[in-house]
């Protein structure tokens, strides 16, 4: 059932969102990555997911909201046909750590998507990031950071709308980032949104 | 051998029919419209004549010369010519080797596979156009109806060739539903540009261009000049379709050719440096010229194929110079470049929208059957 759905859904995500991947400065590569990207619509994971090399794609996850992906059969079958990370953002604790939950499953071998705004986001402004992020870079500092942007995919599937209109969108992957010895969780954070805003000129 | 009995006949009898008369070429394609017809439960009438077959072929083996000259001089290590301008040539005769091979395949089926063809062109250009087109959140419904709704039932219209309502549904129905559907979503900002916007989209990628495959269903006469009075026209309404589609694109060459060669006097600079007048007159007469060259497969007179093709090309011209104006506007020298990776049909049928709905209405003017 899977191998009929997981393409069928790949092929859906990309004839909706007409997304054309740029690689920028980055190559597509099986090492373990964390694709950090703004996020605007309920396509963001699906679409990013999608347009990733196949090969990627098995290894790649991406975290997505609980609440959202638990409610009802559909969206619960799609989180699991592309091996999404469901995080439960109400019972986030210091014991039951996302971060810590992240590491775990990822193992030495699998990517992650995250959206570290947090939720989304329907005006031109990026929000400011959540702080996991650093978290993440810290415990375990060998990930490759890679800034996503995505564009115009908020048109084809706007917050409180779920009839989509199949206009073209844009995926910009830029160059890999680490965390500098050093640096602070403001200055990485800030570091980490103007990467992706870079490559929304770009 | 006529449809009917054809139909009855086991396949073998006309392997054997083709063998025997493998000479004429007419009598070739007719044994494979036959032979298709047999195949498939509801006998369509054959598309094509001789003809139509012979602009089919010329069309196709004149492209294919262009394709291997432009390949030829992409490998050619120092030439004369700008590389850019190779590969924006090469680009253009394979996007046009493909639209006229996936064309004379439709029309090889039946015509509803050339109107589904134009209505999947129409679709892709106009998602480039909206693309393009800064629209606000308040916009998403109405693009969604004008997406499933206005240009599927459009096409609809036209393979089903009911004249009276696809000239009016686009500018009308439509042009009344598109602010009446954003107005209901309670976003005023920008409201009447959003609007012209959204209409102007739909006027130009799916209502002109749904004029080209409209073509298909003409009911002709000519000007028989012996008998002095118009006669229905036996040919095939398919030659008339690869007229236009082949005059367009001739013009287009013909205006980069004259703007290269004889360009002085620039129209808008502001708008695109390259386009001058004397590539617009140039291109103008010449496509009349060779609009009377290919009139066989048409119902026109010499000099009434000379006349269209001469407002096509104008018409294309402007086509091309208002879809330049618009991309000035938006900052990008491409549909394509929006989004890189994409070919840019809408870069590619500019010029064939601006002139469809015009050529099909003066066709139907003069030479209307009814």
């Amino acid at each position: 059932m899977k191998q009929i759905t997981v393409p069928f859904l790949v092929l859906l995500a990309k004839a909706l969102s007409g997304a054309t991947v740029r690689w920028v400065d980055c190559q597509p590569d099986i090492c373990q990555r964390v694709y950090f990207a703004n996020h605007t619509s309920h396509l963001d994971a699906l679409v990013l997911w999608a347009s990733l090399p196949k090969p990627i794609r098995a290894l790649t996850r991406p975290v997505a909201a609980a609440d959202y992906w638990r409610a009802g059969p559909v969206r619960r079958y799609m989180a699991r046909a592309f091996n999404a990370l469901l995080i439960d953002r109400k019972k986030i604790k210091i014991r039951n750590s996302p971060i810590d939950m992240m590491i775990r499953e990822i193992g030495d071998t699998q990517s992650l998507i995250v959206f570290p705004e947090g939720g989304r986001n329907h005006t031109d402004q990026m929000k400011p990031f959540k702080s996991g992020l650093f978290y993440l870079a810290k415990k375990r500092p060998d990930l490759e950071l890679v800034p996503v942007y995505i564009d115009n995919l908020n048109r084809v599937m706007p917050k409180g709308e779920f009839l989509p209109v199949p206009l073209l969108s844009c995926i910009s992957i830029g160059a890999p980032m680490w965390l500098e010895s050093g640096e602070g969780k403001n200055d990485f954070l800030k570091r980490a949104e103007e990467a992706v805003l870079k490559m929304k000129d770009h | 051998m006529d449809l009917q009995d054809s139909l009855r006949r086991p396949l073998h009898t006309f392997q054997i029919t083709k063998t025997q008369n493998g000479s004429s070429l007419q009598h070739f394609l007719a044994t494979i419209q036959k032979t298709a017809a047999a195949e498939t439960p509801v006998a369509q009438p054959a598309l094509l004549d001789f003809w139509t077959t012979v602009m089919m072929l010329g069309v196709l083996v004149g492209l294919t010369i262009l394709l291997a000259i432009g390949q030829f001089l992409k490998r050619q290590p120092e030439s004369n010519f700008d590389p850019a301008i190779i590969r924006n040539f090469n680009k253009r005769v394979i996007t046009w080797l493909t639209i006229c091979v996936l064309l004379v395949m439709s029309l090889l089926f039946n015509k509803i596979v050339t109107v589904v063809l134009f209505a999947l062109i129409s679709l892709w250009a106009l998602r480039e156009f909206i693309t393009m087109t800064p629209t606000r959140r308040g916009d998403h419904g109405t693009l969604f109806w004008l997406i499933v709704g206005f240009t599927p039932f459009q096409y609809y219209m036209v393979a089903m060739n009911y004249y009276d309502l696809y000239t009016i549904v686009i500018p009308v129905y439509a042009s009344l539903f598109i602010p009446g559907r954003i107005a209901f979503t309670g976003d005023h900002k920008r409201f009447l540009e959003r609007s012209a916007k959204i209409q102007f989209g739909l006027l130009i990628c799916v209502y002109a261009l749904s004029h080209t495959p409209a073509l298909l269903y003409l009911d002709l006469v000519y000007w028989d000049s012996e008998a002095q009075k118009h006669m229905p026209w036996t040919g095939k309404t398919a030659g008339l379709l690869f007229y236009f589609i082949v005059v367009v694109q001739v013009s287009d060459m013909l205006h980069f050719v004259w703007d290269r060669l004889a360009g002085k006097h620039v129209i808008a600079s502001a708008i695109n440096s390259t386009k001058t007048w004397e590539g617009v007159i140039g291109a103008a007469c010449c496509t009349a010229l060779f609009g009377m060259l290919i009139q066989f497969a048409t119902p026109f007179t010499w000099y009434g194929a000379g006349f269209m093709a001469l407002v096509i090309s104008v018409m294309a011209s402007s086509g091309s110079m208002t879809m330049s104006a618009i991309k000035r506007d938006r900052g990008v020298k491409d549909y394509g470049t929006l989004v890189q990776g994409h070919a840019g049909v809408l870069d590619r049928i500019d010029s064939v929208c601006f002139a469809a709905p015009i050529f099909f209405h003066a066709t139907r003017f003069f030479l209307n059957a009814n």
